[in-house]
Formats: C-alpha cells, structure tokens, sequence
C-alpha cells in the first residue's frame, strides 16, 4: 500500500508542468470548433460529447475526469445543459484552474441572452432549464459574442499569444459576417414559414430566420410524449398545417417520424452540431447544410 | 434634486424586481444551497425478516425488511460551494421505524475545490472512496437491497469520521488513488481507545473502449482496530435482548476489488443501455470472542476469513424501463481456538455467536424498474435468499424512489 502512495507521487512529479498548447475541455462540439477555429495552433480541444449524444444525459465517465484533470480551459454551454455531469467533473478532477470563477471556466450562456427563460420551475414541465434555452449556437449573432468573449479568454491564459488569438478572431469575423449575409439571403424565402419541432433545441434558428414554431413534439423536455398530445398536436396540424417537422439526428424519431406519417407534412433529420454529418466539418459548414436542407424543400 | 436620487433609485430597485421575476427566480435565493430530497418507501412480502449469515456477525444497518408497507430511508441533502476554496454537504437519513423517528447523519463533509494538481481533501464524515457501491447511496443502486456482501462486511456501507485524500494523474486513461485516515469505530470496526484507527487505501482506473463503452476497475483496502464490537445488526425480532455476543482487542482488514462495465448506443444511454458489474471482498478478523447469556458464558480467540462477491447486469431495454439480474455469494472460515467453556458448549457457541460456519449465503434476485423521467422511480424485485442453512426465502419487494429539489449528478 505505500507502494501506491510512492508511485503516485512520483507520477506527479514526472507530470509535465508547462503544456505546449493551450489544453481546452468542451462539453459540446459546437465549442470545440470555435475553440479550435479562434485558437488555431495554440491549442489542443477535446469534446467531452459526440453530435449524437444528448448533452443533458452524460454521465461523469472515467475518461472525462480524467481530460478534465488535464485542461487548462473548460468551455461549455451553460445554463444548466450539463448539470447532471458537469459539477462532478468539476469536483473529482483535482484541477484548481478550471473551477467556477476562474478564468479557465467558460460557459457560453453566460455572455449571451437566453431565449425562453422560464417564469417558474416546475418539474411537471419536464427537465427544464431554469436559466433559458441553452442552445445559443443556432444564432450567428450570439456566436459572434461568444466567439469574442472566448478570445478574451484565451489571451488572458496565454498571453504571449495575445496577438495571434486576435487576429484569429478577425479572420474569423471576416468571414462569419459574410457567411451571416449569404444565410439570410439564402434564408428569405424561410421567413414565416412554419414548423413544428421535435424539442425546443432550435429556437434560436427559429427566431433568428423568422420561422414560425406551431408547436412541439416533446413539449416537456426529457419526457416523452403523451398520447393526448400527440393526438392534440394531429389535430393542430391538420386545421394549420406546417411547413415541416424539424428533428435533430440525436433523437429518438419515433413521435416526429409518426406525426410525418399521418400528416404526410415533410421531416427533415438534421445535424444539431458540428460533427453530425459529413458535411458538418465546422459551424459554418453546419449552418450551410442545415439552411439549404430548408430551402430546397421550397 | 434628492427626489429625483431617490426616484431613480426605487426605479432601480424595481426594474431588478421585475428581471428578477423574469428569470423565475426568487430574489435573495441566489446564494442559498442546492437542496434535493429523495422520497423512498416500499411494500415487501417475505418469509423470513430474520437475518442470520452463519459465520458473519452483522453489524451496522444489514438487516431484512419486514412484511408489509413501510418507509425506506427519505433523505435530505443540502450542498453547496462554501466559497471559492470548499465545497460542502450534509445527508441526513430520516427513518421511521417501530413507532419513533430518528435523524441519521449518512454524511456531513467539506472537500477543496482548490489544491490543484490532481489533489482533493475532504474532512468529516463521508461514505468511505473503498469499493464502488460503498460511494453511492442506496437510493441510487440498481436493486431495492444492498448486495449481501456489502450487509456482511460492512453493515451496508463503510461510512466513518475522517480525512481523506485522493490524486487524479495527469493521464487520458483515469488513474485516481485515494488514502483516508478515519475514526474506525463504526462496523466493522468498533470502539476504539483513539478514535483513529481506520485507515483505507484505494486506486481506480478506467476510460472509454469506444464511444459506446467504458469501463472503471478498483482496488482498496481497508483496516482498523477495536477494543470492544458488538455483534449486531437491525435486529427485527426483539428476542435476543438478553443475550451479549462480542469481540474483543480485535484487528480486522478488508481487500476488494471492483469492475464496472457500461455500454449505451454512441454514447446516448438515453434509449437503451446495459451496465455489468461486480464486486469481491476479502475480510480478515483476528479477536477474542465472548459470548454472555444469562449466568452462562463461552470464550474462544477467533482467527476468521469471510469473503463475498455479487455480479449484476442491469439493461434498460426501452426508455424509462429496466431489468436486472444478480447473484450474491458469501462463505465464511472462521478459525476457533482456546475455547473456554463456562456453561456454553462449543456447539451452540458457534450457533449463538455466529461464527460458525453451516454452507455459502447466496441470493439471486430479478428486478424491473419503471423511471418515468429523471426524477422517479417504481421498482419490482424478487429475490431467493438462502442463508446457508438451506432455508429459502422468498423476498418480494415493490419500492419507489423518488427525487425532488436539486438535480443531482450522475456517478460513473
């Protein structure tokens, strides 16, 4: 047994104490794009979730306490979306510089407006956010604050590359702006026209295309559906038909692919983040494949 | 020109009123803990609620429910960041039992948030980092009982008073090791001169096969030392009152190991998912025995071996349901000499005081559980629990679970 003590202190001695780049734990791949985009060659990312996972059921697995252990920055979501895992990560990891309130602890959410923040919590509602819809990466215009924001950042934890993160952030501004012009160019023809969706995971998109949310699928987040619903829901589409049901490809698609069935109104699977198909190499790439799927329905 | 301060001012205070109420937060809340709740009763039906394992003194919680409907342990947590350096907790049990309520402190501790380096220190009392289902409270287990070797080493869980310190290496694969220093009074332990006898050790490793699985391997140890332990247990039937049955100036160790296995789909457990594990303890006891009843008592030095393992798989097979087997094992090799016969043979000293050994307790147990959502949950398990004594028990349980408040995090 003091064998173990001794082996464990010597590997913390062995441990490298300056890391090369900038190590930066993600909870979500939307991040690790951007960190990767404004931060280029100064740092490593690691995504604690893939594009098909659910970010609100991950549990505090081995291999994330152990890359949290290692991270210089953390930069997640926020508002609640990682409650279940996130603070047990936090807690287990040993790592001082990525706590609350130090400048390696980066939510998203906290340098934005939250869309649909809640009047009163109630469990009846399902798993809802206190803090609002924490899906900030399907508006542009908030990704261009955060991105901001995340520079800061990245120069207060690296200095000696302050200058490089910000012309980073330039080139990346540059051409997000002239991407935000071409999508809602592309995107005019989307303007009121109507959804219904499968969980409310694309306000953001919605609100920024000025698209019109009929209704939802599973209105109460993390619980399914009920029959009394969906039925209410049949009935709502039939007198007001949408234009179509939108469904992000981590979820389960038995009550979108059934209300498609009945209503025969169009069901388009799309990618949620970066990484959940082929094309979606990048955000932008996301945001280019997800607002041509829309318009060539039309 | 102060009318116009004070204006602006209240404008101030109201415009805060109004965002406050546009958040759904209640103003001056802020600050206070994450308090969660956990709602648990059950309904059994058995055949036996007497729980005897030949060659195991009981202590601590192990015990058997008795018939009918009852309360289980509802317990309230309160947790928070105490400020930048401490986090802190505090679990208390309430359990209601044969007309009285008592207030349990399952745990009451502070950790560090700011050694850095890998390093974590918590102080107070805590379940003990040993084993894997020792951490976690029974309302999160997979089954509506403890496994029998967790009642049999360590009276349900090893909860002390103490420090404890663990180091997570900088490495992908997760390698954690972990020292604790405790009071070692309480099973199997026992009174002790210093309060400081407990001493335990352990390493875990473990990462990800793929996106699907992982998996998380343990090994700990444990010792103390004890002037005086009596032989105990939740005791159902009040008949043994009158008998004394304890060890003395004894020694006792226990080794383990630990493997869990889970598998989910890309990583989303949310449809389905399967989680394998199991556990295997090693308890050494060397203490001179002592067993009272009325005028006539019996002495002996006991050099004892007990071990025990369970493996269970549990597979969620649609969402919100889940089924699950296990199969729980223990024998016992207890070494009796210097015998003292003061009115009480060695045969019924062995009977009474438990020691002697008379084949393997096993029990094999099948449960569904139903969790609506994240918060709830309705359970049916069966279980066939023979004690070695080739009596069978039929143990029929219908539980729910049921969570309010704060959203706890979810263990590995």
């Amino acid at each position: 047994m003091r064998l173990l003590l001794i082996i464990s202190l010597g590997l913390m001695i062995l441990a490298p104490k300056a890391f090369a780049k900038v190590n930066v734990f993600t909870c979500e791949p939307e991040w690790k794009s951007l960190v990767e985009t404004i931060g280029g060659r100064h740092v490593e990312v690691y995504s604690a979730t893939t594009a098909f996972q659910d970010p609100h059921h991950i549990e505090a697995r081995p291999s994330l306490i152990a890359k949290t252990r290692q991270a210089d920055l953390l930069v997640c979501t926020g508002a609640d979306l990682e409650i279940g895992w996130l603070p047990l990560l936090l807690r287990q990891s040993g790592n001082a510089t990525i706590q609350e309130n130090e400048p390696g602890y980066f939510l998203a959410t906290d340098h934005v407006e939250q869309l649909e923040v809640p009047q009163a919590i109630d469990r009846r509602d399902g798993d809802i956010h206190a803090g609002g819809n924490p899906h900030v990466h399907w508006d542009p215009y908030r990704v261009t604050t955060i991105a901001t924001a995340l520079m800061q950042r990245l120069q207060i934890l690296d200095i000696k590359n302050e200058a490089y993160y910000q012309q980073q952030l330039i080139a990346f501004n540059r051409q997000w702006e002239k991407n935000i012009i071409r999508w809602e160019d592309q995107a005019r023809v989307l303007k009121n026209k109507k959804v219904i969706i499968n969980h409310k995971n694309w306000s953001y998109l919605i609100n920024w295309l000025g698209m019109v949310e009929l209704g939802d699928i599973e209105p109460q987040p993390g619980l399914p559906p009920t029959s009394a619903h969906l039925a209410q829901l049949l009935q709502q589409v039939r007198v007001d038909p949408p234009d179509y049901i939108l469904l992000a490809n981590y979820q389960n698609p038995k009550g979108a692919q059934w209300l498609n069935k009945k209503t025969q109104v169009p069901l388009l699977i799309l990618p949620f983040t970066v990484g959940g198909s082929e094309q979606a190499t990048d955000l932008a790439s996301l945001y280019d494949e997800v607002i041509s799927t829309l318009t060539q329905v039309h | 020109m102060k009318l116009i301060i004070f204006t602006s001012l209240s404008l101030v205070v109201l415009s805060n009123v109004t965002y406050a109420q546009a958040v759904g937060k209640i103003s001056g809340n802020e600050f206070n803990p994450a308090i969660g709740l956990i709602l648990n009763a059950h309904y059994v039906d058995i055949d036996n609620s007497d729980l005897k394992l030949p060659g195991f003194q009981l202590g601590g919680e192990a015990g058997l429910p008795d018939n009918g409907f009852a309360l289980g342990h509802n317990e309230l947590s309160i947790s928070a960041n105490i400020d930048d350096k401490f986090y802190g907790l505090i679990n208390t049990a309430i359990v209601y039992e044969d007309g009285e309520t008592e207030v349990e402190i399952e745990e009451a501790y502070v950790e560090t948030l700011k050694l850095g380096t890998g390093f974590t220190a918590k102080g107070g009392r805590f379940y003990s980092g040993i084993g894997y289902l020792n951490g976690i409270h029974d309302h999160a287990h997979d089954f509506a009982d403890r496994p029998l070797v967790y009642d049999a080493m360590f009276g349900g869980h090893l909860i002390n008073t103490g420090i404890q310190a663990r180091w997570v290496a900088p490495t992908d694969t997760f390698l954690s090791v972990g020292t604790e220093v405790s009071s070692g009074t309480e099973f199997p332990g026992g009174e002790n001169a210093d309060n400081n006898k407990g001493l335990a050790f352990f390493v875990k490793t473990g990462g990800d096969i793929n996106t699907s699985s992982s998996w998380l391997l343990g090994a700990s140890y444990f010792e103390t030392e004890f002037d005086v332990r009596e032989a105990g247990g939740h005791q159902h039937g009040a008949d043994e009152a009158v008998a004394d049955n304890e060890l003395l100036d004894g020694e006792v160790d226990v080794t383990g190991i630990d493997f869990i296995y889970k598998w989910a789909p890309q990583g989303n457990a949310k449809t389905t998912n399967l989680t394998v594990q199991a556990e295997y303890f090693v308890k050494n006891e060397t203490a001179d025995s002592e067993f009272t009843e009325d005028e006539s008592s019996a002495q002996a030095s006991l050099d004892g071996q007990q071990k025990g393992y369970y493996l269970q798989g549990v597979y969620q097979f649609m969402p919100a349901w889940r089924i699950g087997l296990r199969y729980d094992h223990l024998e016992a090799k207890n070494t009796i000499t210097n015998f003292i016969d003061s009115g009480i043979d060695a045969e019924e000293f062995l009977d009474e005081s438990n020691l002697g050994t008379a084949g393997d307790p096993n029990k094999s147990s099948v449960m569904l559980d139903y969790s609506p959502s994240h918060f709830s949950r309705i359970r049916l398990q069966y279980s066939l629990f023979d004690n070695g004594l080739d009596d069978d028990n039929n143990i029929v349980t219908l539980q729910y679970t049921m969570s309010l408040g704060s959203h706890g995090s979810h263990t590995f």
